[in-house]
């Protein structure tokens, strides 16, 4: 199918993989309350998916029947949830970045603007549960610091992309990367954590989510995502 | 702004008082979230209605059963709208509202100051069952993203906090 690259497409993308990813935990999640919390961060992603890919085109065209050089999501956002302290760490980074995106949507005049407003304040909510864990884990015992660490390490080079221009929408990239730096910088000093060293992109994660270039679990997860629609065209219930 | 008729007046009293579907104890005119009906046509009506979450589950179930209350009305076109624009806070639930869900034993929502979002946690949250303020969260997120969970450290129930937004 042929797709046409705008702004919502972008946002609408690392929504519905983020909340894909999410909804992988229902069935896994450590406790029951943090199976219902990740379902439910899950379940405000897909309602913004929805609304997104929507102003974008056909909702479940566009989830279903592109292949994975036609998302224009985040390389983060499709990353595999790992451990418990490993999502935690990618959610953080990432609720933490789509709250100032959002806030900057939100007063802003775009055809974005209302899901904006409306999304930023369930966002709110998700980046504060993912600050919670992360002081718990980071100041918890030797072993949750260690994961909680490793976790922020290992996602660390992506984060870079989070910050890329996204052709069509007018934002101060530079202006919110250093809030996010500094929110990012003292939330993890508080939890006793150490802010990753390294660079923030490499050759191939520089803005390649955005141009349709993917990391290997991609292709997988989509499999499985798009499977039972390819497999059974128009079925309902 | 139009002046909405006796006869819309009277469609949105009754598009109003369909049950939430998740929460039967509340009207939607009491969730607050039907924005406007009006007559587009002698026989055509039209109904803006705004998600709590944006990713809310029963708006499909609200839209139809809207739908139906207006068909049985004597109403043969009706078209639901979804709106987003302005969001939705907790602070559009009515007294009323408020009142019926403690009795159902949810604790309402405090009011949300003009940034919305999370509520600084040290207001406190009445138990529904005993009515103690000395309880603590459990999660911020609970049966449906609208909720958080809590336990009272009084009579040691868990409850449901309807979560500020």
């Amino acid at each position: 199918m042929n797709v046409t690259v705008t702004p919502a497409l972008a946002l609408g993308d690392d929504a519905l993989i983020l909340s894909h990813r999410l909804g992988e935990w229902i069935g896994h999640a450590p406790v029951l309350e943090e199976e219902v919390a990740l379902a439910n961060i899950a379940l405000d992603l897909l309602g913004q998916a929805r609304v997104l890919l929507s102003i974008a085109g056909d909702e479940d065209e566009l989830a279903y029947l592109r292949e994975e050089r036609q998302f224009r999501n985040l390389q983060l956002v499709e990353q595999p949830n790992g451990d418990f302290a490993h999502t935690i760490a990618r959610q953080l980074y990432f609720s933490t970045c789509q709250e100032l995106l959002y806030e900057h949507l939100a007063a802003g005049g775009s055809e974005l603007a209302p899901l904006a407003a409306k999304a930023v304040k369930e966002v709110a909510y998700h980046r504060d549960h993912a600050e919670q864990w992360t002081l718990r884990l980071g100041d918890g015992t030797e072993e949750s610091h260690r994961r909680m660490q490793h976790g922020l390490d290992a996602l660390w080079r992506f984060t870079g992309e989070l910050f890329e221009p996204v052709d069509g929408l007018d934002v101060p990239w530079s202006a919110l990367h250093d809030t996010w730096t500094t929110r990012i910088g003292s939330l993890l000093r508080r939890a006793t954590l150490t802010v990753p060293e390294g660079p923030k992109s490499g050759a191939w994660t520089a803005g390649a989510g955005r141009q349709g270039l993917h990391t290997e679990p991609f292709g997988r997860m989509l499999a499985e995502m798009q499977h039972l629609h390819r497999s059974h065209p128009g079925a309902t219930w | 702004m139009v002046t909405p008729t006796a006869l819309e007046a009277e469609l949105r009293a009754l598009a109003g008082a369909v049950p939430d579907p998740e929460l039967p104890v509340l009207t939607l005119a009491e969730l607050g979230v039907v924005r406007e009906v009006r007559l587009t046509a002698p026989d055509r009506v039209e109904v803006e209605l705004t998600p709590t979450y944006t990713g809310c589950p029963a708006v499909e179930a609200m839209s139809a059963d809207i739908e139906r209350a207006l068909h049985d009305h004597g109403i043969p076109e009706v078209e639901v709208r979804t709106v987003l624009s302005p969001p939705w806070t907790t602070d559009d639930i009515t007294a009323e509202g408020r009142r019926k869900l403690a009795e159902f034993g949810i604790a309402p929502p405090r009011p949300t100051g003009p940034a919305g979002g999370p509520v600084a946690v040290d207001l406190a949250i009445r138990c529904p069952h005993c009515g103690s303020t000395d309880t603590t969260l459990l999660s911020r997120f609970s049966s449906t993203a609208c909720k958080a969970l809590r336990r009272c450290e009084s009579c040691r129930e868990p409850f449901d906090h309807f979560k500020e937004l």
